[in-house]
């Protein structure tokens, strides 16, 4: 059906330019608190829509719920990655960037 | 056209990582490069329409043995390696040698015959083998002597790690991490249910036990840095059960079918199919245990099991 | 349609390549280790694109045994292999 394929190109479009936004963003954002922001979330985000374009196009039902059971694993793994990284930089002292700092 | 491009950039993607993963003196940078060249490498895989060695590269190749470097590299007192100087005539010899072997491997490789040598007689084999997975037909089945010894190396490298140290005992307090304690939580019961799931289908796709062996390994070690370490005296005797009991089945079942079909690990061709499963299940939790025990630094004996301190010499247990 | 698959891929591998080659430039830890959390999240759509262009069955298979490692790995790093800064003191961070 051309209307499920131009969805799910629509979706990876989409996809791709928020992984390029994230990953852009990790190398111009001015500290790591920032930085973990574009990892854990621009990424996440990106990759949620690719799934999602793929899962249109899936072979399965159990397919689609293998790149569901993706998503979800990656959204806990980087939502408590970020926190756990977080929290143990402030803890050794690294200070967030503010603009008087350049 | 595409495919090429992909497939280059790719390979300098790897080559590059590899050369600064080595050339690194800051050893956390080169270990970082080297786990994203685990990564590349699964992808590669993928590449080469090879998804189970994918599956054991990305779960044990990048992750795991990331992990333990990295565990490696915390313990050692500084993070940076010695720079040696070479003089440049040095350099520049090993540079040519390196790109002369280079130059004849890659004639060797491009001269292979093409495959298909026992391509034929391998799939036409398969409905006696047990399984449907040429993979898994050849690990266990064609090959599983070769299997069985590998399985007896793993439980060698336990040894052989285990008698240099005791084991961590470190790990994050559950009470004061809520958040590392649900990710726990979660991400644990997923693991083990992806391992038995790769295990399952392991007979007729990509899996077994190995792959399902390295997730359950990644939960151990998952457990291990939620402090699990700390109680693990308790359960020794049931570790070392584990540790052995893939080898143990294995090697029973192969000197069992000595006596009842003449071969050794040649299965009946009427249950062979139950056979595999069982050696995959204890093989399963045998890898387990040994991919988390290395993790785990040393043995557990050890430990002074009331403080959780690491001194060899208080072997006072409760 | 199945073709669009494999640019893509290109596209993101292209993306991480160049984000790895300029973090990883920093001497900043925490940093180091974004660079592996974000080759993991690339390399999960990286791996599932390909295997919706060549048509490689059970590469879903590899891209969750992909983001539950990942989730392992991050872990490991922040309990038990986040090395001191080599200057010893708070990384300061400047704006690029």
């Amino acid at each position: 059906m051309p209307v499920i394929e131009a969805i799910s190109l629509a979706l990876l479009a989409a996809g791709l330019a928020f992984f390029i936004a994230g990953t852009a963003a990790l190398v111009r954002f001015p500290d790591l608190y920032c930085r973990l922001h574009a990892v854990t979330k621009a990424d996440n985000v990106g990759l949620g829509l690719t799934l999602f374009a793929l899962a249109l196009r899936a072979d399965s039902a159990l397919d689609v719920v293998k790149l569901g059971l993706i998503w979800v694993t990656v959204l806990i793994a980087s939502a408590s990655v970020c926190y756990l990284i977080a929290n143990e930089a402030h803890r050794r002292g690294v200070r967030p960037w503010t603009r008087t700092r350049t | 056209m595409s495919a090429a491009l992909f497939d280059a950039l790719l390979v300098l993607t790897i080559v590059a990582l590899a050369w600064r993963a080595l050339a690194d003196p800051d050893l956390f940078r080169a270990v970082i490069r080297f786990i994203a060249m685990g990564l590349m490498m699964a992808v590669a895989w993928i590449r080469l329409q090879a998804p189970d060695v994918a599956l054991a590269e990305a779960a044990v190749g990048s992750a795991l043995t990331g992990a333990l470097v990295l565990s490696g590299l915390a313990r050692m007192k500084g993070s940076r390696a010695a720079r040696r100087d070479c003089s440049g005539a040095a350099t520049f010899a090993l540079g040519l040698l390196a790109l002369v072997l280079l130059a004849v491997v890659g004639a060797a490789a491009l001269s292979l015959p093409a495959p298909g040598g026992l391509t034929a007689e391998a799939l036409g084999a398969l409905p006696r083998s047990g399984v449907t997975n040429p993979v898994t037909a050849a690990l266990l089945n064609y090959r599983g002597y070769d299997t069985l010894l590998e399985v007896a190396v793993l439980l060698l490298a336990v040894i052989a790690v285990w008698s240099l140290d005791v084991a961590w005992t470190g790990g994050a307090d559950l009470e004061r991490s809520p958040m590392l304690a649900m990710l726990l939580r979660l991400v644990l019961p997923i693991l083990v249910v992806a391992a038995g799931y790769l295990l399952w289908i392991g007979a007729f796709a990509p899996g077994g036990a190995f792959q399902g062996g390295a997730l359950l390994a990644g939960g151990g070690v998952l457990a291990l840095l939620g402090g699990l370490g700390k109680r693990l005296a308790r359960h020794e005797r049931a570790l070392r059960a584990g540790l052995a009991a893939g080898l143990l089945v294995f090697a029973g079942v192969a000197g069992g079918t000595l006596g009842v079909t003449g071969e050794l690990v040649g299965y009946p061709e009427a249950s062979a199919k139950w056979w595999i499963l069982l050696i995959e299940s204890a093989a399963l939790v045998s890898i387990g245990l040994t991919l988390a025990s290395l993790y785990l630094g040393g043995r557990p004996g050890g430990l002074d099991a009331a403080t959780g301190s690491g001194n060899p010499e208080s072997t006072a247990h409760d | 349609m199945s073709a669009v698959f494999l640019p893509a891929a290109f596209v993101l591998l292209l993306a991480l390549v160049i984000g790895l080659a300029l973090v990883m430039r920093a001497p900043a830890r925490g940093d180091s280790l974004l660079v592996a959390l974000l080759a993991a999240t690339t390399g999960v759509a990286i791996i599932l694109l390909l295997g919706e262009a060549l048509g490689v069955r059970h590469a879903i298979d590899a891209a969750l045994v992909f983001g539950l490692l990942a989730a392992v790995l991050g872990v490991a790093f922040v309990v038990r292999g986040w090395p001191p800064d080599e200057r010893g003191h708070a990384e300061e961070e400047r704006c690029r």
